[in-house]
């Protein structure tokens, strides 16, 4: 039998029994948009990190102490700011070494106060991670020799303690007291892994270190020339840190490894989500796989009366499997509007990221399908092995 | 009345026994018979006689424990089961006492369901299917579903349907047995008609006298043999 023969008898047969066809559709609705769904909030979530990863800057080499890895406990700094001298001499190029020391605090002008993240820095900190200013100045090397109580703020920061008032040349508490000056004030950068970035507040490192009682940097970042240099300043930069710390591990780490395992983590946690999804799929294909043999049940006369009028067996196989796809395709179809329809809604009303991607309806598809065939297959050669002579007879 | 070419069927020595619950149920015990082209034949006995076994067998829907069964030339032991549903799709038309239309399917369609099996083209299906439903005079009940359609057409409509597809043999199994005694005399008439216009040959299963008594030949079945035969095609 041909295959638009088939295709118009499976319809038909779906559309008589349109309430019972729509009720098994609706496992494979269910279970399709809830993969397509879960996939677009994975995959948002990919494309999120990577935007806020590649914003860092580029070509940066960012160095902490440790073995660096997912799950690893943090150690605690022993690098210093004399460092950035030290990496200067090793990698020729001091301008291009930025050290941080990160505290949250409370920062106060007036009567207005804000919780910011204070950020201990040196001058090459701007240039490194490429942030530009709006107004004022950045950090000096003079700033930092001479510990200067110097601040220069975020744009959010600067607008939540001065509203529209140019803050350069005013003061702010930080920490319960302490009072420094605002010299200028960073352009917008928007959040980088849920961190605020327009809500620090640089100060150098020098005050940082003796406002809040220590001598160690948190983490020094590198920036290469080129992306070609980016391999070898690595291990140089671990090298002469190992050298110089003995019995100290450090770890350097490039914006590609992060993201190659931050992708790799969001990745698997995707899959595990489809997975789960894909378990109400597995139930509407159960569901198929018995409406189809009541229907094989119901129309054991037709068949019957098929096969009389020459039907082969594969000719009634493949009625019943075309019945079966179709059911499960229409399913997965409206499925998917569904699931594309929830993602685009969630991806516009909440910050819940979720990317659509071109490939993920047409695999839910191809999966519909497939789950059509695979529970269809009992039921259509249950139909195709009838005897006719038994068939005709039946009630 | 043998014309010329192969017998339409040839049954030699056919036996054909059932296994039920594990006995072994012999429901034809050595029938022979040969229908020529163009034969009428009418096949008569009282329930369990066999009748239905025989059209069953006639029809390539089963095939003999025993003998030899020829349909349109062709012996049927040596065929698969889809060579066999393709030799019944070109020698042999049913009809049914119980019509077995599809419920949702327009007469035209109905008729032309045999040849979606052979690999006709939709189109040439429905032109030839409306040329078998004129020939049965229903030409204008095309787009008509049965329920729309008497008992009387609807079993017209069975006819067309197995003539559509232009086999060597009707079988139809009391065709008139679901019809008051006028239509089943209208619908006698159409196959007789058919019949002699169409050289196709009739094999009737019937227990009701009258409707046996137009055949020229009667083939009496009684407890799986062939008890009397008032042709002359058997052996």
């Amino acid at each position: 039998m041909r295959f638009a023969e088939s295709f118009r008898v499976a319809f038909d047969a779906l559309r008589v029994n349109r309430l019972r066809s729509v009720l098994t559709m609706f496992g494979v609705v269910v279970g399709v948009a809830a993969v397509v769904v879960l996939v677009a909030i994975g995959t948002g979530a990919r494309d999120l990190v990577r935007t806020e990863i590649e914003g860092l800057g580029s070509n940066i080499v960012f160095v902490a102490p440790g073995e660096l890895g997912i799950g690893s406990a943090p150690t605690i700094s022993r690098m210093r700011l004399e460092d950035v001298g030290y990496l200067g001499r090793v990698t020729g190029d001091e301008s291009g070494i930025a050290v941080a020391l990160n505290s949250g605090e409370t920062v106060r002008a007036g009567h207005e106060q804000a919780f910011a993240s204070v950020l201990g820095a040196n001058e090459n900190l701007r240039n490194v991670f490429d942030r530009p200013l709006r107004r004022g100045r950045y950090l000096s090397r003079t700033d930092v020799e001479t510990r200067r109580r110097v601040v220069v703020l975020g744009s959010d920061l600067a607008r939540r303690l001065f509203g529209d008032v140019d803050p350069v040349g005013r003061q702010v508490a930080i920490a319960g007291g302490t009072r420094f000056r605002v010299v200028g004030v960073l352009a917008e950068v928007g959040q980088t892994f849920g961190q605020a970035r327009d809500a620090e507040a640089h100060v150098p490192i020098t005050t940082a270190q003796r406002m809040f009682g220590v001598d160690r940097v948190d983490y020094i970042a590198v920036r290469a020339r080129t992306k070609d240099d980016v391999p070898r300043l690595q291990s140089e930069v671990v090298d002469a840190l190992e050298r110089k710390y003995r019995g100290e591990k450090f770890s350097a780490i490039t914006q590609t490894q992060l993201l190659g395992t931050i992708g790799t983590v969001l990745g698997a946690l995707t899959g595990v989500l489809a997975a789960i999804a894909a378990i109400s799929l597995l139930v509407g294909g159960v569901g198929v796989s018995n409406i189809m043999l009541v229907g094989v049940r119901e129309r054991t006369r037709e068949i019957g009366l098929r096969k009389a009028l020459g039907a082969r067996q594969r000719d009634i196989l493949a009625q019943f499997l075309v019945e079966a796809v179709l059911l499960t395709t229409l399913g997965g179809t409206a499925g998917i509007l569904l699931g594309v329809g929830a993602a685009l809604t969630i991806a516009a009303v909440s910050p819940v990221p979720a990317a659509v991607s071109w490939w993920s309806p047409a695999v839910a598809f191809a999966v519909s399908a497939a789950v059509g065939v695979f529970f269809g297959v009992v039921p259509a050669r249950r139909a195709g092995r009838l005897d006719p002579v038994v068939a005709l007879r039946a009630e | 009345m043998s014309g010329p070419g192969p017998p339409a069927l040839e049954a030699v020595d056919v036996t054909r026994t059932y296994r039920m619950e594990g006995v072994d149920v012999t429901a034809l015990r050595g029938v022979s018979l040969r229908v020529g082209a163009g034969e009428f034949v009418a096949i008569l006995g009282p329930s369990g006689s066999g009748k239905s076994t025989l059209m069953h067998l006639l029809g390539c829907l089963d095939r003999p424990t025993g003998g030899t069964l020829r349909i349109g030339g062709r012996d049927v032991a040596a065929l698969s089961d889809g060579e066999l549903a393709e030799l019944r799709n070109a020698r042999v038309g049913f009809v049914f006492q119980s019509f077995h239309l599809l419920a949702r399917t327009s007469a035209r369609d109905n008729v032309a369901l045999p040849l979606v099996y052979r690999g006709v083209p939709r189109a040439e299906r429905r032109r030839r299917a409306g040329e078998a439903l004129a020939a049965v005079g229903l030409g204008h009940r095309l787009g008509h579903r049965p329920g729309q359609l008497s008992g009387g057409e609807q079993q017209r409509v069975a006819i067309a349907r197995a003539l559509v597809g232009d086999p060597g043999v009707v079988l139809a199994d009391e065709p008139t047995g679901n019809l008051d005694t006028r239509t089943g005399h209208d619908v006698m008439d159409l196959l007789e008609r058919l019949n002699r216009e169409r050289g196709v040959a009739v094999v009737l299963v019937t227990h009701e006298p009258d409707i046996a008594e137009r055949a020229r030949r009667r083939i009496h079945l009684r407890d799986g043999r062939v008890e009397r035969d008032t042709g002359g095609g058997a052996a």
